[in-house]
C-alpha cells in the first residue's frame, strides 16, 4: 500500500499523521520552522512572502478556537488568503455529504486544506478525493491523529532538549481518546527516543498499545522516575460520565501533576501541554506555571512549525 | 417442462459424497438419474459441461436483499441478478429490512415478490421480536405459516436477557430455530473495529472479542436451559469457536456459520481507513481468522455465507466509522470457498458441503443435493476461469467489497433453478 501522504518522489503531498513519515522528513519540518523563528531566541517572525497568491481553506468539522488560530496565523504571516469556514454551523446542518463540501471548495481553487473532522479517518478520506495539486494538513481527525501538534511538541522537545536520542519521555492522561498522544508516539519512535512511557488507569488506554512502540505505567511515582518530558493531555469532561473514571477528584490525586509527582522526574524535566489545560484536574497550577513549564512556547512554536509545513507542502 | 442432459461434467454432490465424471438427467424438474440416462430419456436441452464442476445449487445463509424498505440500495431484481451469477439457488434473508418482518402480511410479501422473479428460493428469517425491539415477541406461529424458516435478531441487540429467554422458550415450545448473532450491546457500543493494534493505531472505536463472547455464554447457557435449536450467525473470534466446539461436544444442538469476509480478511486489511471493510462483525485479528478457518475445517462451523448487504454508494463514500456497514458478496461466495479450498488444500467434495448441505439442514430443507427425486437446483461452473473483482463485474446494485481488485478463480456457467437454466455465461 502506498503511503498516501507521500508523492511518487517520496516528497511530502498531504499531512495526515506522524506514522509512516521517515525522520527525514520530520526534521526537515523542524528544521524549516527554525529558520522561521529567527537567530534570536522566541524572537518575533517576520511575515514573508512565500505562499503570496495561495489560497489556504481552514475547514473545521469540530470546534477549535486556538489550532485554527495558529494555522490562521502562520498562514498569514507566509502571506497566504485565509478562508476559514466552521463547517459544523453550515452546510453539513444542511445535509450537505462531506464530499459535496470538498467538491465545492475546490472548485474554488483552494491550494490547500487544513481540516478538523471528529471522525477518524476524516483527513484520509479528504485527501483522496482532493485533486492533485490540492493539498491535504490534518489539523485533528477523531482520535487519530494530530500531526502538527506532535510535530510543535517535537520541535519543543528539541529546542530544550537538543537531541532525541537521549531521552525518557512520559505521557500522561488519556491515551484512549487522544489523537494528540498517537501522533506524539509515532514522533517520537520516529525520532530515535529510546524510551517513551504512557502513563494512565487502564480505562484510559487503548488495547495493546505497547504494539506502538511504548511502555506502559499505571502508576506516577513509577512512570514519571528519570524522566526528561513529560506530555500531559488534556482530561475530556465527558470521561467522568462513561465509566472510565469515577471523579476528577480521584484522577488529580493519582494521575494529576503537582510539584510533588514533578520531583521524581529529572531535575531538569520539562512540562508541556498541548491545551486547553484543566488546572486542578491533569495538572496542578503551580506547575502550569511553575519554572519547568514549557507550556507557553509550544504555542509560540506552533505558528513557526504551521508555517513550516505549509511552505514544505507548496513545495516553497 | 425440458429434459435437460447435462454431460461431461465433474459432478460433486458432498451429501451423497460423489466426486467423479457424471452426467446428470433433469426430467420434470426433477434430478431423473445420475450416470446412465433414465430409458426413453430424450432431452430438449444438453449442456456441456466439459471441463466444468457440476454441484447442487449454491445455500445462503445471509443475502439481504433489502425489501422492504431500502430499494435504495437494492431491489428483488437487481439481488436476483447477483444471486443467479453467484449460483446460488437458495437463500435465507435476515429480517432487518423497514420495516422488519415481523408481520406475516411482510413476508407473504416477500415471499410472493421472489416467487414471482422465480430466480431463487428465499427463505425470510422472522423477526425474533416486533420491529427487532428486543422487548416483545413475534407471532412466530403466524409467521411460520407465512413462510418463516427461523427468527432472528439479525443486527439488533436484545439487551433484555429474560426476553430472550422467553423468545428461545416460545420457540423451542413449536421447534422453530433461533438464530443470533453474538454481540453484547454495551460492550460493542459505538465501535466500528476489532479492539486489537489495527483500531488502536487508527484511533477507531473498538468492538472488543468479549462483545462476543460474553454474550455467546448467556445464549449457550439459555439454550442449554430451554432446549431451543439455536443457529450462530457470524462468528467472528477464535474464542468463540472454541466455546461453539465445547458446545458441540457436550452435545447441544446448536450450528453455526461464517461470512466469507472474515474467512479471508483481518483488521490489516482496513490499510488506511477503507470503508470497504467496515462491516459487521468487525474484520478481526489474524489470529481470529486463523481459528474460524480451524473451525470450519473441524465442522465447529457448519456453513460459509454471503453476509451479502449491498450498500448505496452514497453510504460508502465516508470517513470510516460513518460509513454504513456492510459489503455486497453473494457474487464473491463460490469463488471465496474455492480460493479457502485451495489455500487450506482441502478437497472440494468436503469444502461444498459448506455451501450445499449443511446450510440445507440448517434451513430444515431437504435440499442441497443431487439425489434422484430432487429439485434440479444445480450449479455449474468453470473452475479454472479467472476474473478480477470490479464494480462493473459485479450484477449487484450494491458495488462496495473489500474484495475490490483481487483475482478471483471460479466462474458460474449455468444456474438452473427447478430445472429451468435462470443464468448462463
Amino acid at each position: 500500500m502506498n503511503n498516501p501522504q507521500l508523492d511518487k518522489h517520496g516528497e511530502l503531498q498531504h499531512l495526515l499523521t506522524t506514522e509512516g513519515l521517515p525522520a527525514k522528513i520530520l526534521l526537515n519540518i523542524l528544521d524549516r520552522a527554525s529558520a522561521f523563528m529567527g537567530s534570536a531566541d522566541g524572537g518575533e517572525i517576520k511575515k514573508i512572502p512565500l505562499l503570496h497568491g495561495k489560497s489556504i481553506f481552514n475547514i473545521f468539522f469540530e470546534n477549535s478556537t486556538r489550532t485554527r488560530t495558529t494555522f490562521e496565523i502562520a498562514a498569514k504571516r507566509l502571506s497566504a488568503d485565509v478562508v476559514n469556514l466552521n463547517v459544523s454551523s453550515s452546510s453539513a446542518s444542511k445535509g450537505e455529504t462531506l464530499l459535496d463540501t470538498v467538491d465545492n471548495l475546490c472548485a474554488m481553487h483552494a491550494d490547500m486544506f487544513v481540516v478538523r473532522h471528529s471522525s477518524s479517518g476524516a483527513a484520509h478520506f479528504i485527501a483522496k478525493h482532493v485533486a492533485p495539486e490540492v493539498h491535504v494538513i490534518n489539523a485533528g481527525d477523531g482520535r487519530h491523529a494530530h500531526p502538527t501538534q506532535a510535530l510543535l511538541d517535537m520541535f519543543t522537545i528539541r529546542h530544550y532538549k537538543k537531541e532525541f536520542h537521549n531521552l525518557r519521555v512520559a505521557i500522561i492522561g488519556d491515551i484512549l481518546h487522544s489523537r494528540v498522544a498517537r501522533s506524539q508516539i509515532h514522533a517520537l519512535t520516529t525520532l530515535g527516543v529510546p524510551e517513551v512511557r504512557v502513563i494512565a488507569p487502564k480505562t484510559l488506554l487503548p488495547t495493546m498499545v505497547e504494539h506502538l512502540g511504548v511502555q506502559v505505567h499505571h502508576n506516577m511515582e513509577q512512570g514519571l522516575k528519570e524522566v526528561d518530558v513529560i506530555l500531559m493531555l488534556r482530561l475530556q469532561n465527558e470521561r467522568m460520565q462513561g465509566a472510565a473514571l469515577p471523579s476528577a477528584q480521584e484522577y488529580f490525586k493519582y494521575y494529576g501533576l503537582t510539584k510533588e509527582k514533578l520531583a521524581l522526574a529529572k531535575a531538569d524535566a520539562i512540562v508541556m501541554h498541548p491545551g486547553p489545560m484543566n488546572r486542578g484536574v491533569e495538572i496542578d497550577s503551580a506547575v502550569a506555571d511553575g519554572a519547568q513549564s514549557v507550556i507557553l512556547p509550544q504555542v509560540t512554536f506552533g505558528i513557526a512549525v504551521r508555517m513550516a509545513v505549509m511552505s514544505i507542502l507548496a513545495g516553497k | 417442462m425440458m429434459n435437460i442432459h447435462i454431460k461431461n461434467g465433474r459432478l460433486i454432490d458432498p451429501k451423497n459424497k460423489i466426486d467423479a465424471l457424471q452426467d446428470v438427467f433433469i426430467v420434470a424438474r426433477k434430478i431423473a438419474a445420475i450416470g446412465i440416462a433414465p430409458s426413453s430419456f430424450m432431452a430438449d436441452k444438453i449442456i456441456d459441461a466439459s471441463g466444468l464442476i457440476v454441484m447442487p445449487g449454491l445455500i445462503d445463509l445471509a443475502a439481504r436483499l433489502r425489501e422492504p424498505g431500502y430499494e435504495y440500495m437494492a431491489t428483488l431484481e437487481s439481488e436476483m441478478q447477483a444471486v443467479v451469477a453467484g449460483g446460488v439457488t437458495s437463500l435465507a434473508c435476515p429480517p432487518d429490512t423497514d420495516p422488519p418482518l415481523d408481520e406475516p402480511g411482510l413476508v407473504e410479501m416477500l415471499k410472493h415478490r421472489a416467487r414471482s422473479l422465480n430466480q431463487c428460493r428465499v427463505f425470510p428469517i422472522g423477526a425474533l421480536t416486533y420491529g427487532l425491539k428486543g422487548a416483545e415477541l413475534t407471532e412466530m406461529v403466524e409467521l411460520t405459516d407465512a413462510g418463516c424458516k427461523a427468527f432472528s435478531q439479525a443486527d439488533a441487540p436484545l439487551i433484555d436477557t429474560r426476553v430472550l429467554m422467553r423468545a428461545m422458550q416460545y420457540a423451542a415450545t413449536f421447534g422453530y430455530s433461533v438464530w443470533l448473532r453474538p454481540q453484547d450491546s454495551f460492550l460493542a457500543k459505538n465501535g466500528v473495529a476489532h479492539d486489537g493494534e489495527v483500531a488502536t493505531r487508527l484511533g477507531l472505536p473498538a468492538i472488543p472479542v468479549v462483545a462476543e463472547t460474553t454474550a455467546l455464554a448467556t445464549i449457550l447457557q439459555l439454550a442449554r436451559a430451554t432446549g431451543v435449536t439455536l443457529h450462530i450467525c457470524r462468528l467472528s473470534s477464535a474464542v468463540g469457536v472454541e466455546m461453539l466446539r465445547a458446545a458441540k461436544r457436550e452435545g447441544l444442538p446448536v450450528t453455526c456459520d461464517v461470512d466469507i469476509n472474515h474467512l479471508h480478511l483481518t483488521e490489516m486489511d482496513i490499510g488506511y481507513f477503507d470503508a470497504n471493510c467496515h462491516l459487521v462483525p468487525p474484520l478481526r485479528s489474524l489470529r481470529d481468522k486463523d481459528g474460524l478457518r480451524a473451525g470450519l475445517l473441524d465442522g465447529t462451523i457448519d456453513a460459509v455465507c454471503s453476509n451479502h448487504s449491498p450498500v448505496d454508494d452514497d453510504a460508502k463514500q465516508l470517513p470510516f466509522a460513518e460509513a454504513e456497514a456492510g459489503a455486497t458478496g453473494i457474487e464473491l461466495l463460490l469463488p471465496l470457498v474455492l480460493k479457502w479450498a485451495e489455500q487450506a488444500k482441502i478437497p472440494l467434495l468436503d469444502v461444498l458441503s459448506r455451501v450445499t448441505i449443511n446450510p440445507a439442514k440448517i434451513l430444515g430443507q431437504k435440499m442441497g443435493h443431487l439425489t434422484v427425486g430432487a429439485h434440479a437446483d444445480l450449479c455449474v461452473f468453470d473452475p479454472k476461469a479467472s476474473w478480477k473483482v470490479a464494480p462493473g463485474a459485479l450484477k449487484s446494485q450494491g458495488k462496495n467489497t473489500p474484495f475490490n481488485g483481487y483475482e478471483m478463480q471460479g466462474r458460474v456457467r449455468y444456474t438452473l433453478l427447478d430445472g429451468q437454466v435462470v443464468f448462463q455465461y
